[in-house]
């Protein structure tokens, strides 16, 4: 909110300078946003003194004058009729710009050379009077600026209210903690309305059909109005709060509303027929035009000022154009209501209207101020809008609004929950200075009620922030709390994420971490099927673009979308990966499934592109080799990559799940080109999901250890011919199915197809290593078991031996 | 005899100097220490050298033969030596190319100070806590005292599932989840994706946030004061100056937004902290007793403070990021220098 520092003063004297008092009320829980300085629209206007006028030579109306600025004497073209020779006056002069955006330029008047121009009131935008020149008070230094000389200029505070002080959306309000912050006296607006002899009562009515949305209702009719511009003090001051000056009388309303809080509207008498007031709810689909001349079509609980006929405003939001106040308006009757607050919000939010007055009544307004604004606006109406205001005013009470009386306060309490020592009188000191009614009921307790305005005051609670705000969470000792609980830092799943992502990172992945929703075209883009368990996607009602408008089933996508805007700055070789959750929808009215995961890419050259390693390609091998490593860096164990190419995305022939017994941690495999193609990527990639939570459950945290042989390994070499459709774990495995104890290890050294090798057969290359805990193995021992091994292989796999 | 014995040394030695080669000076050792080599020729002849000669003779010979053995030993060694340094001169690399890289990676600077920041809180006895990313409406709001149609659910726009399903805009909701399930004394931290729809040079839609929650009997606004300072210093430094400052949070009560003196400007005022010469940098406040009773804690048994911070802001304040949208565009560029 907007707070003017001359109105402010109206109400409260201050002597801090403008960044002090900031500081206070920011300290104090309004947090100053901007401190700005304001005024009104001219810059460059001086008091200067006029020396001789003389006729101007070419025109009866206008003059010559001499006028000096007590640094220089320049020739000024004059045309008002009070131009007077010593008379001090505003002098624009060239360069200066006046309201309108005008730049005062040196010019010739009818021949006659003009430095600069005499203002007037009006044409400063300070006042009306627009029948001369302004006339100073002699007193004036020449030269000084007039804004300095008339003190025109102003400082406006920027202040984010919270939304629990509704008590300080206006400027009596933020007076009210200027007072009880520095201590000053708060002086409130005097409020005296003269009233004409006609009974208010005999003109009009108030019925409240829905007292539920509507408990108090007050209205004042005004006759005889004349409506003109507002004064130019009550224009600077709504406009230096962000306002736009309209009428005297909407400007009395907009007024009333930033001065005391209470959002008032004025309605043209003469449109409202049957010339009174019905206060109801709306009916399902009805229309109406607001002010802003937009059809608004309501719903059936939006509640509604209506006449004997026909809504004329929608309560506490805006008002209707068929009820304004014109340029002819002379009879207004004049609302002040107070709103049930919700019903006033979601009417707002539903309709979109998000105006001044809606703000204040979904906060919740004073409901004990609604008179005294009536009045206060009557007042002014009076004195600015030549209005006789008709004698009395309704008051249509229905409901009680509940307002909060003596509260419980423990002064122990206070204590302890602040860590504090604060002395029982000065807490209510304290309650006494923000207007509460304190009650001692002995030394340590009391009860307190806190002024009707106070909405956000009805707990014990409430009143320890008060204290503790205006003590001044300074002087709040720090102290640290004692041991307690059983520190335990990261979870399971935490300290397995943290090594997953040390790991990777060492192995030379680098982290990213990408929006969790994504477009739902990626599906396509995927290739993914019509009942893809994959499109299942949770989507956002209210995305901010439709590329973000689900959530994700998988990190594939978001790992291609990184590599895309990579390989488009130039980067084309990538090692990354991200953990985070894939969202899958449930049934409605339930909370998706999330599924934490982690996903890695790899793409372009597996060595960076300096002199040792010149375009070697990264392909699956990388991924899994960085994989195997960390299951077993995680101690997941045994892992098996089974061929797979149920995943759509992935290319058929290069692609596997991972499981651990039948529990599937994820997928491998390289990009189907297709995809790439619908992605517009040129290079291949390899990607990989696995599922954290049930890494974590493979995860073993304890390492069993084994003894070391103390005696020396035998290794026997072996090349095989299989079948090229052959997977070489198939042959490795059945090594290990002859449960010899004597095996340590069957591993591939070497992969060999093509020539001197028969059509549809390849060459592996094993090596058994062989080794006892008990002894150093005799040739006759490892030959006994190798052969056997081996005759078990070549049965089991029809594998024959190359050579043989 | 003798002479011809002194001529034999000279004429070895004169030779010896001539010998380059590996070979050649196995061929002189042979010729004239070997077997039938001259030296050898020549003691054969002892007998033929006269009586008072002949222990001199003998002594001679034996001389020149261990001189001229031990020449030829240390002939060789230089040979070899500096055949070696030969090789090795030869192998001189260029020590200046660049090493083959290990291309370590790099971890997110989201990920670095998340977890720099749940150390610190590990440290005073917090634990890792994490919830889901959807929520319900209940525990992203109600129970945390933002009931429907109150204004105060304007401080964070939503991203809506369904009429009561949301993305969470923050994570509190897992101070909600905890509570429920656990008694008293509770000190946990949840860290974690929040999503409000914003977007802008400083806001995304999702975001990372850690939210920290501390109750048990007898915690005051004092420890709640105490903790954030330890915090504070420790990730921005012992010189860091802050101020705790009322404000309005629906689930704490008091509420306090804690800044710290700008770290661009030092508090003189610049654009990072618009001229405040303050940065706010976390949200916290006492437990409201209106959550304690939603989640069937006694207010007047236990008092607690709950605080949180967005991860990418404090990320952005320690590196000197300016534009939050940086930390997920992902750009190598960017990702590279953390």
């Amino acid at each position: 909110m907007k707070v003017s520092l001359k109105w402010l003063r109206d109400y409260v004297d201050v002597d801090l300078e403008p960044s002090a008092l900031a500081d206070c009320l920011t300290m104090a829980g309004l947090e100053v946003d901007a401190v700005e300085a304001a005024g009104p629209a001219f810059d460059q206007v001086v008091v200067a003194r006029i020396i001789s006028v003389r006729p101007h030579p070419q025109s009866e109306k206008l003059f010559l004058c001499e006028v000096t600025t007590g640094a220089e004497i320049l020739p000024i073209v004059c045309g008002a009729p009070n131009t007077r020779s010593g008379d001090t006056v505003a002098l624009a002069r060239v360069g200066a710009t006046i309201p309108g955006g005008f730049v005062i330029k040196s010019s010739r008047i009818r021949g006659e050379l003009s430095e600069g121009m005499l203002c007037s009131e009006e044409e400063l935008g300070i006042g009306e009077d627009n029948t001369g020149i302004m006339v100073l008070s002699p007193d004036l230094a020449l030269g000084m600026d007039l804004k300095d000389a008339l003190g025109l200029r102003d400082t406006v505070l920027d202040i984010g209210v919270t939304p629990n002080r509704a008590d300080c959306l206006s400027i009596i309000g933020i007076a009210r903690e200027v007072a009880a912050i520095t201590g000053k006296t708060l002086r409130y607006p005097e409020i005296e309305v003269t009233e004409n002899s006609e009974e208010m009562a005999g003109l009009t009515s108030v019925s409240i059909m829905d007292p539920d949305l509507c408990p108090r209702y007050t209205a004042r009719v005004i006759k005889d109005i004349t409506i003109k511009p507002s004064p130019s003090w009550m224009r600077a001051r709504l406009e230096a709060v962000g306002l736009r000056a309209i009428n005297n009388i909407v400007d009395i309303t907009n007024f009333v509303m930033m001065e005391l809080g209470q959002p008032l509207h004025a309605f043209d008498f003469r449109f409202l027929e049957e010339g009174r007031i019905v206060v109801r709810r709306s009916r399902e689909n009805e229309h109406f035009i607001s002010l802003d001349e937009k059809d608004r079509i309501l719903r059936s609980d939006t509640l509604m000022i209506c006449d004997g006929v026909k809504p004329v405003a929608i309560a506490g939001i805006m008002g209707g154009l068929n009820s304004e106040v014109k340029d002819d308006t002379s009879t207004i009757l004049l609302e002040s209501a107070y709103f049930h607050p919700p019903s006033i919000r979601r009417s707002s939010r539903w309709l979109g209207m998000g105006t001044d007055a809606a703000f204040r009544f979904e906060r919740g307004i004073d409901p004990e101020g609604v008179v005294r604004a009536l009045n206060r606006a009557a007042q002014l109406m009076a004195e600015l809008g030549d209005g006789t205001v008709c004698r009395g005013y309704i008051d249509q009470y229905p409901r009680q609004i509940e307002t909060v009386k003596d509260i419980p306060l423990r002064s122990k309490r206070v204590n302890e929950f602040l860590g504090t020592h604060i002395q029982a009188a000065e807490m209510v000191n304290i309650l006494k200075k923000l207007e509460m009614t304190v009650s001692q009921s002995d030394d340590a307790n009391c009860l307190v009620t806190p002024p009707t305005f106070r909405v956000d005051i009805a707990r014990e609670i409430d009143l320890i922030e008060e204290i503790a705000r205006m003590y001044g969470f300074d002087h709040i000792p720090v102290t640290m709390p004692g041991a307690a609980g059983t520190p335990e830092g990261e979870n399971d799943g935490q300290i397995i994420e943290s090594a997953l992502r040390f790991a990777l990172s060492g192995m030379g992945y680098t982290e990213v971490i990408t929006y969790s929703f994504i477009n739902p075209e990626s599906a396509g883009q995927l290739g993914l099927k019509e009942g893809d368990p994959l499109r299942d996607f949770v989507k956002i009602r209210n995305p901010l673009t439709e590329e973000q408008s689900v959530l994700r089933t998988n990190l594939v996508y978001s790992l291609l979308d990184v590599m895309n805007r990579n390989v488009r700055n130039g980067c084309v070789d990538l090692k990354i990966f991200e953990t985070g959750r894939i969202f899958f929808r449930n049934k409605e009215g339930e909370l998706p499934v999330e599924r934490p995961c982690v996903g890695g890419l790899i793409t372009g050259n597996r060595y960076d592109g300096s002199w040792h390693n010149k375009g070697v390609s990264a392909d699956f091998y990388d991924l899994k080799g960085c994989l195997e490593a960390l299951f077993a860096d995680q101690k997941i164990h045994p892992v098996r990559f089974v061929a797979d190419s149920s995943q759509l995305f992935l290319h058929p022939g290069r692609s596997c799940r991972i499981l651990v017994g039948q529990e599937s941690l994820g997928f491998l495999g390289e990009i189907h080109p297709d995809v790439l193609e619908r992605m517009d990527l040129k290079n291949r990639a390899v990607v990989f999901q696995l599922d954290l939570e049930a890494l974590r459950l493979y995860t073993k945290v304890k390492i069993d250890f084994k003894e070391v042989s103390k005696f020396p390994a035998s290794s026997r070499d072996m090349a095989f011919l299989v079948p090229v459709a052959m997977e070489g774990e198939t042959l490795c495995r059945t090594g290990y199915e002859e449960h010899e104890v004597l095996l340590e290890n069957v591993a591939i050294f070497d992969v060999y197809t093509g020539k001197n090798l028969p059509e549809g057969t390849k060459s592996l290359g094993l090596r058994f290593t062989y080794r006892s805990t008990e002894k150093t193995l005799t040739e006759e021992e490892i030959n006994e078991a190798h052969n056997r091994i081996v005759k078990t292989m070549v049965e089991a796999t029809g594998a024959r031996i190359r050579g043989e | 005899m003798l002479k011809t014995l002194d001529e034999l040394e000279k004429k070895a030695m004169l030779e010896l100097t001539g010998a380059t080669s590996e070979d050649a000076l196995n061929e002189l050792r042979t010729r004239y220490l070997g077997r039938k080599g001259v030296l050898t020729q020549m003691l054969r002849q002892i007998s033929s050298v006269t009586a008072e000669e002949r222990p001199l003779f003998g002594k001679r010979s034996n001389e020149i033969k261990e001189s001229l053995s031990y020449a030829i030993d240390d002939a060789l060694d230089k040979l070899r030596a500096s055949r070696k340094d030969d090789v090795l001169l030869k192998e001189t690399i260029d020590i200046t190319l660049p090493g083959r890289a290990l291309g370590l990676g790099h971890l997110h600077p989201v990920t670095r100070v998340s977890q720099e920041i749940c150390r610190i809180f590990a440290r005073m006895g917090f634990t890792v806590v994490e919830g889901p990313e959807v929520e319900t409406d209940y525990y992203n709001f109600e129970a945390l005292n933002i009931p429907k149609d109150h204004p105060a659910r304007d401080m964070q726009d939503t991203f809506y599932v369904e009429d009561n399903i949301v993305l969470r805009t923050h994570t509190s909701p897992v101070q909600i989840r905890t509570m429920e399930k656990m008694k008293p004394p509770v000190r946990i931290l949840s860290p974690g994706r929040v999503y409000r729809p914003d977007s802008d040079v400083s806001h995304t839609p999702m975001f990372h946030q850690i939210e920290g929650l501390m109750v048990d009997r007898g915690i005051t606004f004092g420890d709640l004061k105490g903790t954030l300072t330890y915090f504070l210093r420790q990730i921005f430094g012992v010189d860091i100056l802050l101020r705790f400052r009322p404000s309005f949070f629906p689930f704490t009560e008091p509420s306090a937004e804690v800044d710290i003196r700008c770290v661009m400007c030092g508090g003189r005022g610049c654009r990072v902290c618009g001229q405040s010469g303050w940065l706010e940098i976390l949200g916290s406040g006492m437990v409201d007793p209106a959550v304690f009773e939603n989640v069937g804690y006694d207010p007047e048994e236990v008092t607690g403070f709950a605080f949180g911070l967005g991860v990418e802001r404090i990320a952005m304040l320690k590196y000197g990021i300016s534009d939050i949208r940086l930390f997920f565009e992902n750009d190598w560029r960017f990702l590279e220098q953390f």
